[in-house]
């Protein structure tokens, strides 16, 4: 099965495919070791608390602000030769770009790594008004090879290793089959360099819009973004409405806290901020510059004074990288476009909660991803959020609420509740597990699939505590 | 609430809540729980009416079920005594969530008095009690395991540790992974039984290759986890609750 197939609603399989591949979690424990412990080098000689305490302020101004913020940063890139244009929905933005492409007349786009173009399944869209777009980041290069998506936000195409990296780009490009990453890296930069030349329109994410000056900032490491949004005759740049932030002055600090808490990397090898087109005797940059902003679901999210802080998110994917279930099962399983801590909280109000609901659950609420956020998104207390949503015992508008309640579960908490509130008859409750205590199954599962069953003691602490009072 | 936790004097008496765990798999451990604290010349307070934090509702969802619960627990500790709690998870429930469930309503005072008053057991012992243990078991190699509660939502990472240090024959062994979550998470273990399976094997090879021959932890929920997985294997790895670990050496 192509994990192009995969979907939210098929999780519970999906994780036992990918728990059974050992390959893959080998490749995924092996990647995210490695990470969690560059990311902890390097916020070495920094106070970590402090700069997420000023992430979390900067994007908490941001979305305070969001739509007088949205409307400067509108003005602003105007004013510098940056049209702009809105996309409520993921098909409007397909719509916008291809319409943008064909008023260009192209047939071929290079596009930079975005999220957010995955998010509205761009290329797809693209291709059918038969325009081509080619990935240009090595990693979205590879998946899109391989005919997948991406496995990781910040490294698509973390699940492969480089035995799988070089058969693959054997069998398509004919590079030759080596175990030797840097030649691959070469090879590929070697088939793209032609094409950033010949593409007719380039399309980029976008990191952080800053809406005092009307400036798109693009972090990257391999320079196909400075190529992508600067060689073709158009650049289109494409990203969701919360990725603006106020100032100027808000820029670094984020971007210190983007590129450590991603690949703990104290700074990128490209900063780039695109303030508009080409000017006057200017000899190189693109004639025409766009940017799209989406919405697709994120203004119903700002609604809610919790869920909006899940906008807070600067897509670093270190949620990910420590989220100990991730990890276990990969990207794709998640059968959605953010998978991880931040994508369980996300994809339930993209698509509402009848396809994801079992993502909240997914999660043994280890805060590990809350203690690792740069912007301290509350992500294990939004999980608990969504799980009440999803029972039907919430009070949100998400789409789907309810959809997990099971009568006798509901019926389960109820007792529950009841009886921890009346103690006589917990005692009692306690009394009777005690009674059937050689009457526990010895299979209970998926418990005792590889533990043994917990048994009752004969009596409580509460029982033993009483008889020691009383000798 | 500050993560900075300003510790009391060590006072006359606290309140013991011994969670639903204990009370009906390990009484044991709380019975051993008491016997520390009792042996700091503290009297031990347990409230009769006492039965679950509430916790399994809340994380479940069934959040005015788990209101309903905990309004329960907050009548059970009308004098200002420390509520001692020997579980990360129960005590970062009482501490961390109670606040924010009664928040705007009128248990909201009292909910936050329960709260500032609650302590994990370890962290009663290293903190206020001051304990020094002396040690009268052989010579062991033991691992402890942290919950991710304690950890995390109660900011405990050392407390457990730092009692087992003082245990002059204890070598407490280094683990690959030891902030890493075992895998429990209530109803976790059964919703997503597979994933969280992969991770307690995964737990339990980490304390192996460390070559403990002893497992503590302050949870019951990541001991029955843990611990039933080591026995499933017929592991060598014995595993305990921390309270009965210190209580054993130390008496």
């Amino acid at each position: 099965m192509s994990v192009k197939t995969f979907t939210p609603a098929a999780f519970h399989h999906q994780s036992a495919q990918a728990l059974s591949n050992p390959q893959l979690r080998h490749n995924f424990r092996g990647a995210m070791d490695g990470l969690m412990a560059k990311r902890l080098g390097s916020f070495d000689s920094w106070d970590i608390e402090a700069l997420r305490d000023l992430g979390q302020g900067i994007r908490q101004k941001a979305l305070r602000y969001l739509p007088d913020l949205l409307e400067q940063l509108e003005a602003n890139c105007q004013r510098n030769g940056i049209t702009v244009h809105w996309a409520e929905s993921a098909d409007d933005a397909g719509r916008v770009i291809t319409e943008l492409c064909k008023a260009r007349g192209a047939q071929s786009v290079i596009k930079g790594k975005s999220m957010v173009s995955e998010e509205v399944e761009l290329n797809a869209r693209l291709a059918e008004a038969g325009i081509e777009a080619l990935e240009s980041d090595l990693g979205e290069y590879i998946v899109q090879m391989a005919e997948e998506t991406p496995s990781h936000i910040i490294m698509p195409a973390i699940h492969k290793n480089t035995a799988d990296i070089s058969t693959l780009m054997h069998q398509r490009t004919g590079t030759r089959e080596t175990n030797d990453a840097e030649e691959l890296t070469h090879a590929a930069r070697a088939q793209l360099r032609d094409r950033f030349q010949t593409a007719d329109v380039g399309i980029s994410g976008v990191n952080f819009a800053v809406a005092e000056t009307g400036t798109l900032c693009l972090v990257e490491n391999e320079g196909n973004g400075r190529l992508t949004t600067t060689v073709p005759p158009v650049h289109i740049a494409i990203t969701g409405i919360e990725k603006v932030v106020a100032e100027f002055k808000d820029v670094p600090p984020l971007y210190a806290l983007l590129t450590r808490s991603a690949i703990g990397q104290n700074v990128t090898t490209y900063f780039n901020m695109i303030s508009g087109p080409r000017r006057g005797q200017e000899v190189d940059g693109p004639e025409e510059v766009h940017l799209v902003l989406v919405d697709n679901g994120r203004s119903r999210m700002y609604q809610d004074e919790e869920y909006a802080e899940t906008l807070q998110c600067i897509r670093c994917g270190a949620c990910m990288n420590h989220c100990p279930v991730y990890t276990r099962v990969g990207g794709h399983t998640y059968g959605t476009t953010y998978p991880g801590p931040i994508g369980k909280i996300l994809m339930p109000h993209l698509l509402g909660l009848n396809t994801t609901k079992n993502l909240p659950t997914a999660s043994s609420l280890c805060g590990a991803c809350g203690e690792v956020c740069p912007v301290r998104i509350p992500i294990p207390k939004l999980l608990v959020r969504l799980r009440n949503e999803a029972v039907g015992e919430g009070k949100g508008n998400i789409e789907g609420a309810g959809s997990a309640r099971r009568p006798m579960e509901a019926m389960g908490w109820k007792l529950f509740s009841w009886l921890a509130r009346h103690p006589r008859c917990w005692r009692v409750g306690v009394r009777v597990v005690q009674a059937c205590r050689s009457a526990v199954p010895k299979r209970v599962a998926p418990w005792t699939d590889n533990r043994v069953r917990p048994t009752p003691a004969a009596t409580s602490l509460k029982q033993q505590l009483a008889q020691r009072r009383r000798s | 609430m500050s993560t900075v936790k300003l510790y009391p004097p060590k006072p006359e008496k606290v309140y013991f809540f011994g969670t639903c765990l204990i009370d009906v798999f390990y009484p044991g451990a709380g019975l051993d729980a008491v016997s520390l604290l009792e042996r700091e010349n503290i009297e031990v307070l347990f409230p009769d009416g006492q039965t679950c934090c509430g916790q399994p509702a809340f994380t479940s969802g069934y959040r005015a079920q788990a209101i309903d619960v905990a309004r329960h627990q907050l009548r059970l500790f009308d004098e200002p005594w420390p509520i001692i709690v020997p579980s990360g998870s129960c005590g970062g429930m009482m501490r961390r969530h109670y606040p924010e469930l009664f928040d705007g309503q009128p248990e909201e005072q009292v909910a936050n008095s329960v709260a500032e008053r609650i302590f994990e057991l370890t962290e009663f012992l290293v903190h206020v009690c001051h304990v020094r243990l002396k040690d009268h078991g052989p010579d062991e190699r033991v691992a402890m395991h942290t919950s991710c509660s304690a950890r995390r939502e109660m900011g405990l990472a050392d407390t457990g540790p730092a009692l087992l240090r003082q245990l002059s024959n204890v070598t407490l062994v280094e683990q690959a992974r030891a902030s890493e979550c075992c895998g429990f998470g209530g109803t976790f273990s059964v919703k997503h039984g597979k994933v969280s399976q992969a991770m307690v094997e995964d737990k339990c090879a980490a304390i192996e290759a460390a070559q403990a021959e002893h497992l503590v932890t302050s949870d019951c929920g990541c001991l029955m986890n843990i611990d039933g997985h080591f026995k499933y294997r017929k592991a060598k790895v014995q595993g305990e609750h921390i309270a009965s670990y210190l209580w054993r050496r130390s008496s």
